[in-house]
């Protein structure tokens, strides 16, 4: 039971920060609950399918089938997350100034709180397949319990939700005029972090066999696999060898959405001032 | 037209980047087809055991691990070292491209199974 629950935590330790992030994101957007709920059964019934066909799906393109898949989706987060950011870089400024004055919950409906909620479904598609590969191993092994299997994934999943609550509480606590700048951030490291990731399942499934010597290692300083690393590979994506095609990836995430978001906010500036002239002179 | 979301023409530097980026992985991509399949070995895992649980590769080439899993239930081939994770279905298989290493030791392990199935890809 207890090494069900160990890696069962292990595994939704990602997803779980994941929703903690997004949730602090979307805060004050009505309906946000039922799109991040969604998001997660999504990841969770997906989680069931990927592990049902994962061989399948590793057989569909010479054994690496299983590494296009993951690179595909985290790109697609990767996308999503630039998409937030980008859409928040127009109206965030408006969204923070009504916050303030009107209190949290009268933030329009419209934003992109899907995008986030499918990038939840992903984080839990992928993590929850390897937990259902798990623990029906251990099943069908025999030796452990159907209950204490079910007993330790349930005792890991909670801690993942225990990530998800620390995570979005401490979000909270910043106040809300520099909450969504905070947010922008950590959703770019994501983004960042998941790009580099995608890397290393490109070359993983060898459809990316360029720059692939490590740069540097700093295994020494925070390895990981430990704890805090994995930690610090969910968060901002860091990697003690990377090499330099995920080093390129990560640079180009950060450089795409910051430039992308500065252009919008800048046109959107000069298109709000152009209004403001209009209803003055004209 | 102002509230409108996103008005492409507005942001042609951006839009012009990522395309170059796009355009650049997608070179990566074809070159990296392009390029020959690097040399192989074979890997089984067996009761939840490795054989070989050692592997020699040369350092600083790439090498791809075929992997045979003879078990009824799925396994990850996992190495936080070598920096590759990948579920192997029940009697199922799938390749494994390494990046080029230093010489040196890289354990490997199968994550679902870790007390028993425990290996090393030596580099030299």
């Amino acid at each position: 039971m207890l090494g069900a629950a160990v890696i069962t935590f292990r595994e939704v330790i990602e997803a779980g920060l994941i929703v903690g992030i997004v949730l602090a994101a979307s805060h004050g957007v009505v309906g946000r609950g039922r799109v991040v709920s969604a998001g997660i059964a999504l990841g969770v019934l997906g989680a069931a399918l990927l592990a049902a066909f994962a061989d399948q799906l590793n057989a569909a393109f010479v054994g690496s089938g299983q590494e296009l898949f993951q690179a595909a989706i985290l790109l697609a987060a990767v996308v999503m997350l630039a998409w937030h950011n980008i859409w928040m870089a127009s109206h965030g400024r408006a969204m923070a100034r009504e916050m303030r004055a009107l209190g949290t919950d009268v933030s329009e409906g419209r934003r992109p709180v899907r995008m986030l909620g499918m990038v939840v479904g992903i984080a839990v598609l992928r993590e929850g397949s390897e937990v259902v590969l798990f623990l029906y191993g251990i099943a069908a092994a025999g030796g452990v319990s159907g209950l204490g299997i079910l007993g330790g994934g349930v005792i890991g999943l909670a801690g993942g939700v225990l990530v998800a609550a620390l995570m979005y509480r401490g979000l909270l606590a910043i106040p809300a005029g520099r909450l969504f700048a905070v947010t922008g951030w950590l959703i770019t490291l994501l983004a960042a972090g998941m790009a580099s990731q995608a890397v290393v399942f490109l070359q993983q499934g060898g459809y990316a066999a360029i720059l692939a010597e490590p740069l540097w290692d700093t295994r020494w300083l925070l390895a990981e696999d430990s704890i805090l690393g994995r930690l610090a590979h969910t968060l901002v994506g860091y990697t003690d060898q990377p090499d330099g095609l995920q080093l390129l990836a990560y640079g180009a995430t950060i450089l795409a959405i910051t430039m992308l978001a500065r252009t919008v906010r800048a046109s959107h500036q000069r298109a709000q001032a152009r209004l403001a002239a209009e209803s003055r002179f004209g | 037209m102002s509230k409108t979301l996103l008005s492409f023409r507005e942001l042609p530097r951006g839009l012009q980047s990522a395309a170059l980026l796009s355009v650049c992985l997608a070179a990566f991509a074809a070159f990296a087809a392009w390029a020959e399949d690097p040399p192989g070995v074979e890997l089984r895992i067996e009761n939840h055991r490795f054989t070989p649980a050692e592997i020699v590769v040369p350092a600083h080439r790439p090498v791809v691990i075929h992997i045979k899993n003879l078990d009824a239930t799925a396994e990850e081939f996992d190495s936080s070292a070598l920096k590759v994770e990948k579920v192997i279905a029940g009697h199922g298989e799938g390749s494994v491209h390494l990046r080029p290493l230093a010489p040196g030791r890289y354990p490997f392990k199968g994550e679902y199974h870790e007390a028993t199935a425990q290996g090393v890809v030596v580099a030299k």
